[in-house]
């Protein structure tokens, strides 16, 4: 997605970046660059490693090893205060003493801004995120959505050359998260700032981000953009982290890979024949097939029987045991012309996956 | 809700009766609890005005009783007439300030220890904290009496050590109440104080860092108002208590340090009447109370609402 820059944004470049803590080796060797005006978010599960990772750029924690450069310049052995990152914190960080004017005012008033100009600044932002007429309220009389936007609000004042965000909107409910998802990347497009957001959440992960970094154990899974991270996961990790999948194990027959003795046609054939490979199947790229129109043209076919079916509201989900002793998940749009020939519990099935969607992650150790 | 409930009911006259009996139950519940809840008050009640609410006003009439027997403002004419009570007054005020300024900057320190050290050590440095907080006030100056006198510890060190030539006097004097007190009074700072930094959350500091602080900066910006609540309780703690303060200066002074509580119990002692005891408790009551009124104001004026 590109940006529209208003500001000159900066590149990040994080180099062999390792954090031990005793044995513990909560990052390990990570390298990945961030273009300048970039959105980039660090995806994983609690423990992966992406929060420590954040707090090393913001100069919380002290790297075991490795290199952090903005634009050039090496920053691991600047303190905080004087890297020039905006923050929002995972609880925001609003400091109760102050008015939300006098928060947003503060990083103004370090860097011996003139008063009119605070006042025109904080006015400025406030607006920019909404809550223009707020500046004399209390932290205590603000929600946790508007908690959220202040502490942006406050984060961005000072033009900084990269915002962090730490789990920005974990602490909202689902429908507001949605909201500010949305409203975030906007306020991303319009400052063009770069932005390096932490998160545990695969949608906000594939709302909000022009790159997601995913983690798992202190290492770097994968980066890529969000539909090639759905698209092509290189890991069962990545695949089973981002979206919903059904791995099946395969077998090589005669130099080709095959599931329960039948061929298989796939997107993407010779790959990583040293690994164990697992065929992915997203719920939503299963088809119903008459049982003998077989693997006609271009797609697979597997037969099983319906297990159970689970009304989801906008869509059906159906667990499928498959005839060769695995169980995968289907997915069909609650429409009413799909919803009119739907199988039921125990009924005997055909699968269709077409060739295109038919890929192979490597299974993981 | 209990409109469907008559609607959807055929003999709805009989539902509306018996809802309206349910009301008044509920009525009479409601009633009962409260009686009970009362009830419950009542011991609490008569302690306090037995042993806080009697003696104070016992304490008060007796102060307008002159030594002949008549009703009069005879002891607080004496208070007013005489210069020494007036100085002895101020001498335990400057006393108490003093004090208090020490635990201050003794007590802060420690207490912001306490509340960043991670979790088996903050225990034990609690501990230290509280070990001569559960000892005799008696027995720690007495302690003090030994430390600090002329062959002391203290002095023994000093000459010793070739600072001093000859033992200083560090006991029966101003400085050796002071000592004491310090030493007695601190721990009555330190844990409001403590507990007022606990519930800071360790994210503001960093984000004032964030947003350009420098530690320095920080501290004073966003650490120290929010612990300004705590900082205010222990404080006035620390300083109420010291005015009315009696064994330490009493033990550790010599006879040479007069502080209000030391003089009511000499007034005692001297006169067969209580009433000029009973006047200067009453007035020192008095300053207290004001202190503590205008304390309370300013915790209430210095407390984020969060």
């Amino acid at each position: 997605m590109a940006t529209a820059s208003t500001t000159t944004a900066l590149p990040v470049l994080v180099q062999s970046l390792s954090k031990h803590f005793g044995e513990v080796r909560a990052v390990e060797d990570i390298t990945f660059d961030i273009r300048p005006g970039e959105f980039l978010t660090l995806l994983g599960p609690s423990g992966s490693g992406k929060t420590t990772l954040l707090m090393m750029i913001a100069g919380f924690s002290r790297p075991t090893a490795g290199s952090i450069q903005i634009a050039g310049q090496e920053i691991v052995h600047l303190p905080p205060h004087k890297r020039n990152i905006g923050m929002v914190f995972q609880n925001y960080a609003l400091f109760p003493h102050m008015t939300v004017g006098e928060n947003v005012a503060y990083p103004l008033r370090l860097r011996g801004v003139g008063k009119a100009e605070i006042k025109d600044r904080v006015q400025r932002v406030l607006d920019l995120v909404q809550l223009g007429s707020y500046a004399d309220r209390n932290i205590s009389q603000l929600s946790g959505g508007q908690r959220q936007r202040i502490a942006l609000a406050r984060a961005i004042v000072f033009e900084p050359k990269i915002l962090l965000m730490d789990e920005p909107l974990s602490a909202l409910d689902k429908q507001l998260r949605e909201t500010m998802q949305i409203e975030i990347r906007s306020l991303h497009d319009r400052l063009g700032m770069t932005t390096i957001s932490v998160t545990h959440d695969q949608r906000e992960a594939l709302t909000m981000s022009d790159r997601i970094a995913v983690f798992s154990k202190g290492r770097l899974a994968q980066v890529a953009t969000p539909s090639d991270l759905y698209e092509h996961p290189e890991s069962q990790f990545v695949a089973e982290f981002i979206g919903e999948s059904s791995f099946l194990p395969l077998e090589e027959k005669n130099g080709q890979w095959c599931y329960n003795g039948r061929p298989l046609k796939l997107a993407d054939d010779g790959i990583g024949a040293a690994d164990t490979m697992l065929l992915m199947l997203r719920p939503e790229r299963l088809r119903w097939t008459e049982d003998n129109a077989a693997a006609s043209g271009d797609g697979n076919q597997f037969t099983g029987q319906v297990r159970t079916v689970v009304f989801q509201g906008e869509s059906l989900l159906f667990e499928v045991m498959l005839d060769g002793g695995h169980t995968v998940f289907v997915r069909m749009a609650n429409r009413s012309e799909n919803v009119r020939a739907l199988p039921q519990a125990g009924q005997s099935v055909a699968l269709r996956l077409e060739r295109a969607d038919a890929r192979l992650v490597r299974a993981e150790g | 809700m209990a409109q469907a409930a008559v609607l959807q009911s055929p003999s709805g006259s009989s539902k509306t009766i018996r809802l309206e009996q349910n009301r008044e139950a509920l009525e009479k519940d409601k009633r009962a609890e409260a009686r009970v809840m009362f009830h419950l008050t009542v011991p609490a009640l008569v302690i306090v005005g037995l042993l806080m609410v009697a003696p104070i006003a016992w304490l008060l009439s007796m102060s307008f009783v002159a030594p002949d027997g008549q009703l009069s403002l005879e002891n607080y004419r004496l208070f007013f007439a005489e210069p020494v009570y007036r100085d002895m007054f101020l001498n335990t005020f400057k006393i108490a300030f003093i004090v208090t300024v020490l635990c201050l900057l003794l007590g802060y320190p420690v207490a912001y220890l306490l509340a960043i050290t991670p979790a088996p050590w903050s225990g034990l440095l609690m501990l230290a904290v509280l070990m001569p907080f559960w000892t005799s006030t008696l027995v720690r100056t007495f302690s003090w009496l030994i430390i600090l006198q002329r062959n002391g510890l203290v002095n023994s060190a000093l000459v010793g050590a070739g600072l001093v030539e000859r033992p200083i006097p560090l006991v029966h004097n101003m400085t050796g109440t002071i000592i004491g007190m310090v030493h007695i009074m601190v721990p009555f700072l330190i844990l409001p104080l403590y507990a007022s930094m606990k519930a800071i959350d360790g994210n503001l500091m960093r984000a004032a860092a964030n947003l350009g602080s420098s530690p320095a900066h920080a501290f004073a910006r966003v650490y120290l108002p929010l612990s300004m609540p705590g900082l205010v309780a222990g404080t006035i703690m620390v300083f109420v208590m010291c005015l009315g303060f009696y064994i330490t200066p009493a033990l550790l002074g010599g006879g040479k340090v007069k502080m209000i509580a030391q003089r009511i119990e000499e007034s005692l002692s001297l006169y067969a009447t209580w009433g000029p005891a009973a006047a200067l408790a009453v007035l020192l009551l008095l300053m207290t109370a004001l202190c503590l009124g205008l304390s309370l104001m300013l915790v209430r004026r210095l407390t984020p609402e969060v």
